[in-house]
């Protein structure tokens, strides 16, 4: 049977604030264990919260990047949990009042648009940590990440497949990076996604029973996750069993979903309006103001790259995934005019040279002068491309200046004809094969032959030069 | 509305309460009276009046500056702990997924 998928997403991001949410703790990560932490994050008794402006205008911001409605008053509430991880036994958060509600997001699929609802968006403080490994007897807590704040967003079931899923988590990775509020680390914590997952026949309008799949960290976990849960629902109903309302545990290791089973107990929260904090109410002008704020997204700058750039929709995409990369980009066209020739060094050499390197464009001496500096070596016909590499990574691991580079290690281009004739001729000498085949007709022949001039002068030779010289001493 | 005994059994089980078989009966009739006694302001006419979220009405959300501040130094922290093991608070094993 034809069946369809349903995905929901419930994605946890830490904002990038140099505080925690209710109290005035730095958010570091790495830290010792609980030496980030004060009488409010602790939960000790006759301690308030009191809210952190830059965290509501960074969940403002992200929540009007995502289309949604800001909403004038929200209120926070009291999640209620018996759970270590937080010493006040309950989490403040939001839950009937939400800050924002209804927006989307936006990406391409195979060339079409696909649209993802966002439900809610909203503020909670985070946990603390617990350490079972080699704990005799109980488990270890560290608060230092007690009241870091984070945005809740949380989709509609709009998503239809486990690529899908990963392209809009990439969507909401760089809107999010993009507007600045967050690092989204996803190998540091600092975004976290669950999913809800059911299948339907196609065609049916009656929900399936939906599984929570939960602990995917990486946007590779999540598809191959999702695949593995979409095929074992599948599984399930084709040999007449029934899906099983759980929350399922992603095993990386292993590539499987496995079944927590929690007690549906568990999951009465008992929320209630947070007494300690008054409802927030937020200033309609510095909402207004932080939308007139806001920076370029990932959307508009792929729209931009095509239309300013006349750049094919798949570089810009490549470009604008990375914010990194994007900028590079924008600030190497300003120095230099040939918009598809830095967008070709960008997504190839730059980019291998950097993921070889394991290397972020931040982290990394490249600067946009010398990368323009650089192509224009190229056009002078100081350096081949081929030569061109090894600049680049030089230019990566040292920081020089590409005609520094060039002079150092003697990388100039062999352009005189001169000094590269004698050496045609000689190796049209030592291989009367390749030389009979491309005078029988065989034209590759020649990329044979020029590749042992290039071979010998270990790249230096002007390869244009050398392919007309190779002709006329064959002609 | 009334309370019935398998409701306190929930509610204290939530709250990780062990109660004795006796005490479930007082609390059960205890929660039923006070759920009763609070079930009158539901004869009251609310229509068209807005939810109250907070007694305080008059006042909006106060928002700090987000500067860090001076905190706790662990030994600070960890002093009111009941059990602690080097760095860290220790408590009775849990199971991952009682948190829900
Ligand atoms: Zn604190």
């Amino acid at each position: 049977m034809d069946y369809e998928t349903i995905i929901g997403l419930e994605v946890h991001v830490e904002l990038a604030t140099a505080s925690k949410v209710f109290c005035s703790c730095p958010v570091e990560f790495g830290a010792e264990p609980n030496t980030r932490v004060c009488p409010v994050c602790l939960g000790l008794p006759g301690t308030l919260p009191v809210l952190n402006k830059r965290a509501v205008e960074f969940a403002v911001r992200a929540a009007l990047a995502l289309n949604c409605e800001v909403h004038p008053t929200s209120q926070f509430a009291r999640k209620n949990y018996f759970y270590p991880d937080m010493p006040k036994n309950y989490q403040i958060s939001q839950y009937d009042r939400p800050l924002a509600t209804g927006g989307y997001v936006e990406f391409e699929v195979d060339g079409r648009t696909v649209r993802v609802g966002i439900r809610r968006v909203h503020m909670e403080e985070d946990t603390g940590k617990l350490l079972h490994e080699g704990v005799e007897g109980g488990s270890l807590v560290d608060f230092n990440r007690a009241g870091v704040p984070l945005l809740e967003i949380v989709s509609e079931p709009d998503i239809r497949s486990p690529e899908e899923a990963r392209l809009y988590l990439q969507e909401l990775r760089a809107i999010l990076l993009y507007t600045g509020v967050s690092d989204v680390r996803m190998e540091e914590g600092s975004l976290r996604c669950d999913a809800n997952v059911s299948i339907r026949p196609r065609g049916s309008r009656e929900w399936g029973t939906l599984t929570e799949v939960k602990n995917m960290n990486s946007f590779r976990s999540v598809e191959r996750a999702l695949a593995y849960e979409v095929q074992r629902q599948r599984e399930v109903l084709e040999s007449g069993g029934r899906v099983v309302r759980e929350t399922r545990h992603w095993d990386e290791g292993r590539g499987v979903t496995f079944s927590s089973r929690s007690k549906e107990e568990a999951h009465d929260y008992r929320y209630f309006p947070e007494p300690d904090l008054l409802p927030l109410v937020l200033d309609p002008a510095w909402v207004r103001e932080i939308g007139e704020k806001m920076p370029e997204l990932p959307a508009q700058r792929r729209r931009r790259l095509v239309e300013e750039y006349g750049l094919p929709a798949y570089d810009a995409g490549v470009l604008t995934a990375s914010k990194s990369l994007g900028d590079l980009f924008d600030r190497t066209v300003k120095l230099y005019d040939d918009a598809k020739a830095v967008s070709n060094w960008l997504m190839g050499e730059v980019s291998r040279v950097l993921r070889e390197r394991d290397l972020d464009i931040e982290r990394s001496p490249l600067t946009p002068e010398n990368l323009a500096a650089m192509l224009r070596l190229i056009d002078d016909g100081t350096i081949s491309g081929k030569i061109a590499k090894s600049v680049l990574e030089e230019m990566v691991d040292t920081g020089k200046e590409p005609r520094a580079i060039v002079e150092e290690k003697g990388l100039v281009q062999i352009s005189d004809e001169g000094q590269l004739l004698p050496l045609v001729r000689r190796i049209i000498e030592e291989n009367p094969g390749p030389v009979a085949d491309y005078r029988g007709g065989k034209k590759k022949a020649l990329g044979f032959l020029v590749g042992q001039v290039m071979k010998e002068t270990k790249g230096k030779a002007n390869p244009q030069l050398v392919n007309e010289l190779f002709r006329r001493e064959l002609g | 509305m009334g309370i019935t005994k398998r409701d306190v059994e929930h509610v204290a089980l939530l709250a990780r309460l062990e109660l004795a078989e006796e005490e479930k009966e007082s609390f059960t009739r205890q929660l039923d009276r006070i759920i009763r006694h609070v079930d009158k302001l539901n004869e009251l006419d609310t229509e068209g009046i807005p939810p109250t979220f907070h007694t305080l009405p008059e006042l909006r959300c106060r928002l700090r500056e987000d500067r860090v501040g001076e905190g706790l130094d662990r030994e600070e922290a960890l002093a009111g702990a009941p059990e602690r093991e080097g760095d860290c608070f220790k408590v009775p094993p849990v199971i991952e997924d009682d948190r829900g």
